[in-house]
């Protein structure tokens, strides 16, 4: 039997390695999870196991669904919007910026680099297509290119938004397109510094009068200094008509994925929560974003927990942060998220679906597949449902999910950025 | 008439020996006031300047490690001195390379314990060079 090889940081030479934690039967996630006590040994848990090939090999998907590969050989796909008229745009790129401050940054990044793809950055949309519906996409065409790192797509009245790490961007778009009419225009700036978190997550409001746009944090936890973190962990509110914006809310530390409910059309986020306090801390969540509202970070997490590591402190915003919705489980890195519509299927109809990248700080990993949040009334109701998983096995990790797009005609599309494949999940007819 | 003092025997270190020896006190003390400035203001880059100097630290003192273990397999006669010199320099170098492992935390994580240990490892580092520049027993000249 084969292990996955995995890299430890140093852990052979010392026995100090922090406790690795098992799981047990404390609940991990929904919508109220036991949070333990923060644990950090002198060294962190690091667990990357080495990318190996799809092959013949693919995703595991529920009954009555089939799986097949619409992209492959693309330059790290991120996130994917569905056009009007069926066709798929995908967000290729890898961004960030940040200076390796201490040893520890070169230590971990050389770590780190060995559980992701060694394909250069894209920086362009690629559009797909499915011509006769046959559930092939056999037209693969370059849509943009020379773009920054985009991530956040949205189409808003003919108009394509693009959020690029550094800048919000345009393009015309009229359907049936199959490569921009010219460079796009820039809308605005966006935070750009460090960008320690370089992902701009995007969507836009039901009436398209405006675009939301997460902005993560420039650190795990101020490690950069207070200063690296204006206009940082917030999801900004853009008025398409004019350009202007204001933080929508703030205190999320890594907003990676933004989405708007189909009927409260209130907006949802699935938020990357800190590290180094132990392998069950803190969860990742899925929320509904709450205009003007503070969601902790970096002072507390999941509602009042201080978090010690930050100087100095701020009882007030500790004491005004929301607890989120829905903690989706600790580390699993959630990427992606998109709300479902009738066309999945009747156990599918009605919830979120959730990438989860997967960790690479936890002995156990979690994450590595595509989960289903039931909702009901518009909340989250009930545990999430594996929907797409296979990604990581003990031989290896072939995939990890990122962003997640419903096809109204009834397919989920997964980007996956390890083996830069865009899966799409249909029902079998 | 020449008068002849007592002879006295110091052993006195290579000289890269006592670069070594001498460099690695700078450096774990430079380390220990980055830690008092950053638990004083806040400002983070002075931890990030205490990650580096303690790096730089146990270079200079692993490499000191080393002529000091020759000095103490050589020595014949005063081997408690050989020996003293030895396990105080390890000693800095061992907590020092766990206030490494300390100061890879975030931010204010690193704190107090990475103050404390600096405190130690400085002043470690400080009397073992006292001891290996001013004599290091007869296994010395090494």
């Amino acid at each position: 039997m084969s292990h996955a090889r995995t890299v430890s940081l140093l852990s052979a030479a010392l026995l100090l390695s922090a406790c690795g934690g098992e799981d047990n039967a404390t609940t991990l996630y929904g919508t109220n999870p036991t949070l333990p006590e923060p644990e950090r040994g002198l060294l962190p848990s690091m667990e990357i196991a080495e990318p190996i090939p799809w092959g013949d090999q693919q995703p595991t998907v529920p009954d009555n669904f089939t799986v097949t590969a619409i992209a492959r050989d693309l330059k790290i796909p991120r996130q994917t919007i569905v056009l009007p008229n069926g066709d798929i745009l995908v967000a290729e790129g890898r961004g960030g910026n940040a200076p390796k401050l201490k040893p520890k940054d070169v230590i971990a990044g050389y770590i780190k680099a060995k559980g992701t793809t060694s394909v250069e950055s894209g920086d362009r949309l690629t559009l797909l297509r499915d011509g006769n519906g046959d559930g092939e996409y056999e037209k693969q065409t370059i849509f943009a290119d020379n773009l920054n790192a985009p991530y956040g797509l949205a189409l808003v009245n003919g108009d394509l938004y693009v959020a690029n790490q550094d800048a919000l961007v345009r393009f015309d778009y009229q359907q049936g397109q199959t490569q921009a009419s010219g460079p796009p225009e820039k809308i605005i700036d966006l935070p750009k510094e460090i960008n320690h978190h370089w992902t701009k997550a995007m969507t836009a409001s039901a009436d398209g009068r405006y675009l939301y746009i997460g902005i993560g944090s420039n650190s795990n936890i101020t490690e950069r200094g207070m200063e690296a973190e204006v206009d940082r962990a917030v999801v900004w509110q853009v008025n398409t008509e004019t350009g202007a914006y204001k933080p929508y809310a703030t205190g999320l530390r890594n907003p990676t994925a933004l989405t708007i409910h189909p009927d409260t059309e209130q907006l949802w986020a699935v938020v990357n929560e800190r590290d180094e306090l132990g392998p069950n801390l803190v969860p990742d969540y899925l929320t509904s974003v709450q205009e003007g509202g503070f969601y902790g970070w970096p002072y507390s997490y999941w509602g009042q927990n201080v978090d010690p590591r930050v100087r100095p402190q701020d009882e007030e915003k500790v004491a005004s942060a929301i607890v989120p919705d829905y903690a989706l489980g600790s580390h699993v890195a959630a990427l992606g998220v998109d709300f479902s519509e009738p066309s999945m299927g009747s156990d599918f109809a009605e919830g979120v679906f959730v990438g989860e990248h997967g960790s690479w700080n936890r002995d156990n990993p979690s994450g590595y597949k595509v989960v289903f949040v039931p909702f009901r009334d518009g909340r989250p109701a009930g545990d999430p449902i594996d929907f797409v998983t296979g990604f990581r096995t003990d031989e290896g990790t072939r995939g990890r999910p990122v962003g997640v797009t419903v096809d109204p005609r009834g397919a989920l599309i997964v980007a996956d950025d390890l083996a830069n494949v865009v899966w799409r999940i249909t029902r079998t007819q | 008439m020449t008068a002849t003092a007592p002879h006295t025997y110091r052993h006195t270190p290579h000289p890269l020996h006592a670069i070594l020896l001498a460099g690695t006190v700078p450096l774990f003390f430079g380390a220990l006031l980055s830690d008092i400035a950053y638990f004083r203001t806040y400002q983070i880059q002075w931890s990030n300047f205490s990650s580096w100097l303690i790096v730089g630290g146990l270079v200079f003192c692993g490499f000191a490690l080393l002529f000091a273990l020759a000095n103490l397999i050589r020595a014949h006669y005063e081997k408690g001195r050989a020996m003293a010199y030895f396990l105080i320099l390890l000693a800095a170098w061992i907590l020092g390379f766990i206030n490494a492992l300390e100061h890879a935390k975030d931010a204010w994580a690193t704190m107090p314990v990475g103050l404390i240990l600096s405190v130690v490892v400085s002043v470690l580092a400080l009397v073992a060079a006292w001891i290996g520049l001013s004599d290091l027993g007869d296994g010395g000249d090494i």
